[in-house]
């Protein structure tokens, strides 16, 4: 066990892969000699050199193509986007091709495909570059989605992915990679699909995941002040979505506030409302409540994008609410 | 469900006497409700065709809910309309009870899991308050289940009088909490009154003599037209006056306990109506029978204490209505008239009122017509 960023768990998971097995290598764009645009293959180039670590034109569609294409020739390359808002120049390749094979063969494709992306917003890269829509991801059947949200899920969950016959995409978010956690480098692969609870309570679950994680452990500790035990639920993949915790945790708790980083209109909290409702309707002593960003593109002054993401004072208020009206 | 007494809150529905389908009059007794009060025959007052049964015998529901949907008689295209719920007017109603969160189409505003425990616990979600402000939840419906498991005689299922006892309870305590009684009390020679009775009964065969209790009724009635603030009902924070004149009459249960029914349009009836109708309400009121429309119209209310050998009665004004008219034993004393001390039969009457509807002027005025009309029994 040692503590080390996000950032590093990503690479020690991506130098073990690459050590360990030769059909693995990485591209996107500026892996190679610029070391990834958030410094997370840092020095990979100089050890694995430019076949293992390949940099890419700025061409999303052709590169992960060409992932899906080596995928499919018994490679298990790992394509890094540099964020989520560029890879909806990929998604023909991704709903179309990466998503479908396995189905379309009737099960003689396998895409052993790893897509590595930044997400979310809080480092003023504005519109084009802050957006959360792994939400979007997570409606497509035929892909898994993780959303590793501390350092240790981020090296778990890159290692299950590599180990997974089917695409797997991981959101990485912007703010997390400084962020420091305990990681056991001789832990194997997590597992994908299972959330879990990161604080116990009674009061109310606060569900959530990824670079919001720390903000609703945040809100649960000022709560925790007042006498009020908040549960976090950290949902850790979108899909498979955990369903059976999060209904434990709201059949204790009989609330639930869930945290989204993405805008509230057909967000990922809306689906996580449904399943409540539908599986945990009887628990429910209160109406499920959503924080999530404005309904805004992504501001670039500092202070307006605060105001448009989920902040750890909308998260208390919301269960302050919840909890002086229904509770 | 209409509210039947003041202060209730829910009834119990005990049967159907209509099924669907069939065609219903004004007045028609539709179903039979079981309430602190006991059995409680339902009219209707919409004509029309039973359309459908929302509340099944069994159900204890609270005041408002629909029991059953009535179709317009009007052969197509009318819409069908909700009903029992509403007595015609005037009527005095007594007040809704505590509005308990009503949602926006009337439904109980309730969490789910409130409502589940609700009905595991076997708590009636109707009687509990929303403390949290908005809807019914968890903790209300915990406190509701051990405030019932502490006082065990507020239980649903306790037997009717003690139920009844209880209700009289909360519309006594709620009177004298809230209404400011004046009290005045005049004493009435009765020799015009019994003698002109006594002539007037050689006339009949014994069921349809008169009682002179039927007299006291009588006057009351007409005195009121006289007086009229006292014969109204509490709104809100305002009386209502009423043009009706549907004087209640307490009588007394077998069980112990009370209730009130009304003798309808009272100014209007001749005394042998009122007489008959009297027998009927005091039979009717210890078997069980009542109307709805008896129980929730009375705009006043008359007790009378004579049989028991009171003299003088001071009654505790029944909510909503503003006044009640106590009348005492008949008793024969020295009474002075023209100069001479001769003996008379006498009645002590009594008049309890609301101060913020009459003051003792009015009052005094009402027991004196009143005293007026008894000398004039004939006119009667």
């Amino acid at each position: 066990m040692s503590k080390m960023t996000y950032r590093d768990a990503i690479r020690s998971a991506l130098r073990e892969a690459l050590r360990d097995d030769p059909r693995v290598f990485l591209m996107g764009e500026d892996v190679g000699g610029y070391g990834g645009a958030f410094k997370v293959s840092d020095g990979l180039l100089e050890e694995f050199g430019p076949e293992r670590v390949r940099d890419t034109p700025l061409s999303e569609n052709t590169f992960l193509g060409a992932g899906i294409g080596a995928a499919l020739g018994g490679m298990r390359p790992i394509v890094e986007i540099m964020t989520v808002n560029f890879s909806l120049l990929a998604l023909d390749q991704i709903v179309n091709n990466a998503a479908t094979l396995r189905h379309m063969s009737g099960g003689q494709l396998s895409v052993p495909l790893v897509v590595r992306m930044t997400t979310g917003g809080g480092r003023q890269l504005a519109a084009q570059h802050s957006h959360s829509l792994e939400g979007w991801f997570g409606h497509i059947p035929g892909i898994k989605i993780v959303v590793p949200a501390v350092a240790a899920d981020a090296r778990g969950f890159l290692l299950a992915a590599l180990r997974d016959p089917d695409p797997v995409f991981i959101f990485e978010h912007a703010t997390l990679y400084p962020a420091e956690g305990e990681v056991d480098e001789q832990a194997g692969p997590a597992e994908i699909g299972r959330a879990l609870v990161r604080r116990a309570g009674d009061a109310v679950s606060v569900i959530t995941y990824g670079g919001t994680l720390g903000k609703a452990l945040q809100a649960a500790d000022e709560l925790a002040v007042d006498g009020i035990q908040a549960e976090v639920v950290d949902l850790r993949s979108l899909r498979p979505l955990d369903t059976e915790t999060i209904l434990a945790s709201v059949a204790k708790t009989h609330r639930a506030v869930i945290v989204d980083e993405g805008w509230r209109t057909g967000s990922f909290a809306a689906e996580v409302s449904a399943r409540i409702m539908e599986g945990g309707f009887y628990s429910l002593d209160a109406p499920v409540a959503r924080v999530c960003s404005a309904e805004v593109p992504m501001p670039y002054a500092k202070h307006m994008e605060d105001a448009a993401l989920p902040q750890v004072p909308a998260i208390v208020g919301a269960v302050r609410e919840m909890l002086g009206a229904h509770g | 469900m209409p509210i039947l007494t003041a202060d209730m809150s829910a009834g119990t529905l005990v049967e159907w006497r209509k099924k669907p389908g069939d065609a219903l009059e004004r007045g028609d007794i539709v179903a039979l409700v079981e309430t602190d009060k006991g059995l409680i025959d339902i009219e209707v007052f919409t004509p029309g065709v039973l359309e459908k049964i929302v509340v099944q015998p069994g159900a204890t529901v609270p005041t408002g809910t629909v029991l059953a949907i009535i179709r317009d008689a009007a052969p197509t295209g009318a819409p069908p309309v909700a009903a029992a719920a509403a007595p015609p007017a005037p009527s005095p109603v007594g007040p809704a009870p505590a509005p308990v969160a009503p949602g926006p189409a009337g439904r109980l505003r309730i969490s789910p899991l409130a409502r589940k425990l609700a009905a595991e616990l076997g708590v009636d979600p109707a009687t509990v308050r929303a403390t949290g402000g908005g809807a019914i939840r968890r903790e209300d419906i915990e406190r509701a289940a051990a405030a019932r498991a502490a006082a065990p005689e507020q239980q649903p299922r306790a037997d009717r009088s003690a139920r009844l006892r209880q209700a009289i309870g909360a519309a006594m305590a709620r009177s004298k909490r809230e209404i400011p009684h004046y009290y005045l009390a005049t004493t009435i020679d009765m020799h015009s009154a019994m003698t002109w009775l006594t002539e007037e009964n050689l006339k009949c065969s014994v069921p349809d003599r008169l009682l002179y209790g039927v007299l006291f009724i009588k006057a009351v009635a007409l005195a009121l037209k006289e007086v009229p603030e006292l014969n109204s009902v509490w709104r809100g924070s305002e009386p209502v006056r009423s043009e009706a004149i549907h004087v209640g009459v307490a009588i007394s249960l077998r069980g112990g306990g009370l209730v009130a029914p009304a003798l309808h349009d009272t100014a209007g009836q001749s005394l042998r109506d009122l007489m008959r109708q009297f027998r009927d309400l005091v039979q009717r009121a210890r078997s069980g029978g009542l109307r709805s429309s008896e129980l929730s119209d009375p705009t006043i209310t008359i007790t009378s204490l004579g049989q028991q050998g009171v003299e003088t009665v001071f009654g505790v004004i029944f909510p909503p209505q503003v006044a009640i008219v106590g009348f005492g034993k008949l008793v024969e004393r020295p009474w002075a008239v023209a100069g001479q001390v001769v003996a008379r039969p006498l009645v002590t009457a009594t008049l309890s009122a609301d101060h913020r509807v009459s003051d003792g002027h009015r009052g005094g005025l009402f027991l004196a017509a009143v005293d007026r009309l008894l000398q004039a029994p004939a006119l009667l």
